[in-house]
């Protein structure tokens, strides 16, 4: 089995990490530095493991061989520019999205005629350097087929990752669980990007915990009008993770905090041009788009 | 007459300056720092900027040396009306009060401790630049009128309006001083918090078309929650919001809300933003993009102290 696994930010090492105990895995990484340093050291997990795996590494494309599944692991912002360097390689490969939002597998789509799986995670971890993932959060990866693949297909790649370790499962359509995320990254991620707050009980009460239950049911009128009946409830969702004791900090705060380009054109992006399609008004998204949007060009 | 500015930070400042350049009036200052308060003893109190302008006055962090006043114009902060109002209101017994403090709620907090009160807005800016010295970055009038419920005498407001406006500082008396308060209101809530929780300047805030948009969503919801009231604007908040856009205006402004954020001090949203939404509930106006607002403020207040 020979896998490709494109990024190799948090999310990206840990897959490729875990998925190299149990197949061969080349990973695309965006600087030489970075490629070179896991060729030489390999890839050290730490907390819920405890391992260094070999990997191979290169910034082309070309130099990691061909590939029977490639997963695509970079961030929302870095897809275009991923998709287009990759497309018309890897040609007999799967090729499974793990992005943040909606939208990832039509990017991929547009750039090639591979197999397409969805899929949505839920894990977490802490990169402390280009060769060091520690893995925080064993929350599991749920995968749907999307174009060209069936539940067989999804199931598959799930029990390869399961082997490797991770959490996996496969569903028949993926929407339920996708939206599910979609709403609670849309409401948590941003909430906690513009208050610098990590997800913890602000969340889950007093004046906070108003907003984002408004932020949630949008997002759940936004999905009814779409036609996706949500896997989980996205207040659910957001009251048991600040239930867990360990204040978890959304990617997009350490996005803003670290002033890079945050993933909230996948993100509210998709949800807000979602309820435009679908003619729901979503005043408090519209508001938190604008708003991140707008923090990301202060940083200039 | 006796006047005492209350919180001589940069708009007490402002005021106590330019009355202590009036042989009848005789100017005291409250304020809690003690160098400043020395320094304005020392030297006199200096404004400059805008204008030069050095005045003469007594200056106490000590409540207890303010003899009895004919009035008394509080400038603290907002959040601080009701501590710096108990400790001074025996000043007061036989004079009125005036707020010229942002936001809304402080007419109340004063009316719990003194009989007069009279609601005020004022224009004007500074900044503090050392003990004794304040930088007077903006002119403006201000507008005093009764405060409704414990009403001052309106003769009484344009006494104190005169006052102001031979000293330097241009005030209208008026019987209804709602209008201004609302307009100022409406257009700190609806621009001062954007600009904290983006970290742009007023100017950047207005030239991103979502983001003004955003802006006016609030405006609309603040003009609605004083339709409710029968508060008649004085004028539209969206001039001024446009006007302050300018780049000769207010263009690289960074909001002081912003400034409070970056120096992670508490805020004054909770009598702007939530101001707003407070009178909303009273009125049955719904105001869910101003509550948002003051949530993500107050949100981002608890992360420092986290």
């Amino acid at each position: 089995m020979r896998i490709v696994v494109a990024g190799a930010g948090t999310i990206g090492s840990l897959f490729a990490a875990h998925l190299a105990t149990v197949a061969d895995v080349a990973v695309l990484t965006r600087r030489d530095d970075h490629a070179r340093r896991l060729n030489e050291h390999g890839l050290r997990v730490s907390g819920r493991a405890d391992f260094t795996a070999q990997v191979r590494a290169a910034t082309d494309p070309d130099e990691l061989g061909e590939a029977d599944l490639v997963v695509v692991a970079c961030k929302g912002g870095d897809l275009e520019p991923l998709a287009a360097s990759i497309g018309r390689r890897f040609a007999g490969a799967t090729v499974m999205t793990t992005q943040n939002g909606l939208g990832a597998e039509e990017v991929m789509a547009a750039h090639g005629a591979w197999p397409l799986l969805s899929s949505v995670t839920f894990m977490s971890g802490t990169r402390h350097d280009d060769a060091h993932v520690e893995y925080v959060l064993d929350t599991a990866t749920w995968i749907g087929p999307y174009r060209g693949t069936t539940h067989a297909d999804a199931e598959a790649v799930a029990a390869l990752i399961r082997s490797a370790g991770l959490k996996a499962e496969a569903f028949d359509d993926l929407r339920p669980a996708q939206w599910s995320k979609l709403i609670f990254n849309a409401t948590v991620n941003t909430v906690a990007a513009l208050t610098g707050l990590p997800h913890d009980f602000h969340f889950a009460e007093g004046m906070l915990g108003e907003l984002v239950h408004g932020l949630v049911d949008e997002g759940k009128a936004v999905a009814a009008a779409a036609g996706v009946e949500l896997r989980e409830d996205p207040w659910e969702m957001n009251v048991h993770a600040t239930q867990r004791g360990h204040a978890h900090y959304p990617s997009m705060l350490e996005d803003v905090k670290a002033h890079r380009p945050t993933e909230i054109e996948l993100i509210t992006g998709s949800l807000v041009r979602e309820a435009e399609r679908t003619g729901v008004s979503v005043p408090l998204h519209t508001a938190m788009y604008s708003l991140v949007k707008a923090k990301e060009a202060s940083y200039s | 007459m006796k006047v005492a500015i209350i919180g001589c930070g940069a708009v007490g400042s402002l005021f106590a300056a330019h009355l202590a350049q009036l042989d009848d009036v005789e100017v005291w200052a409250y304020d809690l720092s003690r160098e400043h308060v020395d320094a304005i003893n020392e030297h006199g109190l200096r404004l400059s900027g805008a204008g030069e302008v050095v005045g003469r006055l007594r200056a106490t962090a000590d409540a207890a040396e303010l003899p009895g006043c004919d009035f008394g114009i509080v400038a603290t902060k907002a959040m601080h009306t009701s501590a710096a109002i108990a400790a001074t209101a025996h000043a007061f017994a036989g004079g009125c009060v005036a707020t010229v403090q942002n936001g809304l709620g402080n007419e109340e907090a004063i009316a719990e401790h003194v009989g007069n009160v009279i609601r005020g807005t004022t224009f004007p800016a500074g900044k503090i630049l050392a003990p004794g010295h304040v930088q007077w970055d903006v002119k403006g009038d201000t507008t005093l009128g009764p405060y409704e419920p414990k009403p001052a005498p309106l003769d009484e407001v344009e006494r104190l309006a005169d006052a102001c406006t031979r000293g330097g500082m241009p005030t209208t008396a008026v019987p209804d001083a709602r209008g201004p308060q609302w307009r100022k209101v409406i257009f700190n809530a609806s621009t001062n918090p954007i600009g904290a929780l983006t970290g742009l300047t007023h100017g950047r805030v207005c030239e991103r078309p979502d983001l003004r948009a955003l802006v006016s969503d609030l405006v609309d919801e603040g003009k609605a929650v004083a339709a409710a009231q029968g508060i008649e604007l004085d004028a539209d908040p969206e001039a001024l919001i446009d006007h302050a856009a300018k780049p000769e205006v207010a263009y690289d402004h960074k909001a002081s809300m912003l400034q409070d954020v970056e120096a992670r001090r508490t805020t004054e949203i909770d009598y702007l933003n939530g101001g707003i939404v407070r009178f909303g509930r009273e009125h049955a106006v719904p105001t869910p993009l101003n509550q948002a607002i003051w949530a993500l403020v107050k949100g981002m207040e608890s992360s420092w102290t986290r």
